[in-house]
């Protein structure tokens, strides 16, 4: 599934990368813990976390995610996005839980197994 | 690149960096509405092609096609002109889009040509069909396969044109404790030079994982590190020496889970005791020696050989 999608089916708001919206999603991958990410994560994974601070970047980047969901309505630090820009690495916004966001995503069909 | 040409990844994101301008073809032919259906068939057949865009007055107003002329044909042939046969307010795309989105677009409606518009004028270009699109690719995927040869082939000789018994390349840098905003650099500016050298990717991701745990474990808890990478035909053998409280219990510390790390540091995300599991995940070698009070000396050696790059592969497929 395209990025675009899950952008507009659960009203997410773009903060950067924009234009990167046209990758294939594989999977998603929750956590707040960067080594975890950097451990179980897959490449074209977005992943959904509560962290704002620019290292999420340069996870992101090493492990080749599809992007970063950041939940609870929370915003990212500027110097964050600036450098997912620099990266092309889409960040977005939303409102919903990391478990909502999970639902979410198992709607729209992107399941948690491998 | 660096990329695996067999990932359908690449051709997506040569897809996404790929304009329809850099596939279309140029030469354009165009009819009027008002040329007769008659006179289509000599013209499709000119130019070998299976549609025309319509121009009115510079104006695009339809396609027709050769499906629109065969049944045309089958409907009894009456003479008529274009205008009644083509397909009106046809979908065209515009020369800066991505292929990405022209194959969607062909996906979606099942044409197999565009008329490609330029977005300034409104004008028509060029016109651009399936075969246009995946010859462009291809044409790119081989430039692209070429380059990665060439820096492969430059990388190799660098050791090659050096004479000497034994060579290796030295590559330093300077961690700074406490300092998150420069954390991560030494191991992404590694990473870049790496991927310069042509080293394989996978083992370049590898060293990435493995230095980027280290570096942030000396950012941190230890006042200052430095670290550094010794690159030579078989293997990267990478130093990290950091100066700081050093680790009382390396056996303790290398179990899943332990971590010593601050509140203020977790919060971050960091300290969640898997960073020396990432970096023994990833190393073909890792050896972790300590003073307490003083610091850490932690070695890494990545053997550069194809045939062992079985990290990814084995942990996450």
């Amino acid at each position: 599934m395209k990025l675009r999608r899950i952008v507009d089916e659960l009203g997410l708001e773009v903060r950067c990368a924009p234009r990167n919206l046209d990758q294939e999603v594989n999977g998603a991958y929750i956590s707040d813990l960067l080594s975890d990410v950097i451990a179980n994560a897959h490449q074209g994974d977005v992943w959904i976390t509560l962290q704002l601070h620019e290292n999420t970047v340069a996870v992101a980047a090493m492990k080749g995610l599809a992007g970063i969901i950041i939940i609870n309505g929370r915003v990212p630090e500027e110097k964050t996005t600036e450098r997912a820009a620099q990266e092309n690495i889409p960040i977005m916004l939303s409102n919903l839980s990391a478990f909502g966001l999970a639902g979410e995503l198992h709607r729209l069909g992107i399941g948690g197994k491998r | 690149m660096n990329a695996n040409h067999g990932d359908p990844g690449v051709v997506q994101l040569l897809g996404q960096e790929l304009r329809i301008r850099d596939a279309m073809n140029r030469r354009v032919v165009t009819i009027s509405s008002r040329t007769p259906m008659s006179e289509l068939r000599p013209t499709l057949r000119a130019h070998r092609i299976a549609g025309i865009p319509v121009m009115d007055d510079g104006k695009l107003v339809g396609v027709i096609s050769v499906e629109d002329m065969v049944n045309w044909i089958t409907d009894g042939a009456v003479a008529c002109p274009v205008a009644e046969r083509m397909t009106r307010s046809p979908r065209a795309l515009y020369a800066d889009e991505t292929l990405v989105h022209a194959i969607n677009e062909f996906r979606k409606f099942g044409f197999f040509h565009f008329p490609v518009l330029d977005r300034d004028s409104g004008e028509v270009v060029g016109v651009v069909t399936r075969e246009d699109v995946i010859q462009c690719l291809l044409k790119r995927l081989e430039i692209d396969y070429h380059e990665e040869g060439i820096r492969h082939y430059r990388a190799s000789h660098i050791f090659e044109d050096i004479v000497a018994d034994k060579s290796a390349l030295l590559f330093h840098y300077y961690i700074i404790g406490q300092d998150f905003e420069k954390a991560g650099s030494s191991s992404s500016g590694l990473k870049k030079t790496l991927q310069r050298l042509g080293i394989h990717p996978d083992i370049v991701r590898r060293v990435a994982i493995a230095t980027y745990e280290a570096e942030m474990n000396t950012v941190i808890y230890a006042r200052t590190g430095e670290l550094i990478a010794k690159v030579d035909t078989n293997q990267i053998r990478v130093e990290i020496e950091d100066f700081g409280p050093g680790i009382p219990d390396i056996a303790a510390a290398l179990k899943p889970g332990f971590s010593t790390a601050p509140d203020w540091v977790r919060n971050l995300g960091f300290g969640a005791g898997m960073g020396l599991g990432n970096i023994q995940n990833c190393a073909d070698e890792m050896n972790i020696t300590s003073t307490v009070g003083k610091g850490i000396h932690l070695e890494i050696t990545i053997a550069i050989n194809k045939e062992r790059v079985k990290y990814e592969t084995k942990k996450d497929r």
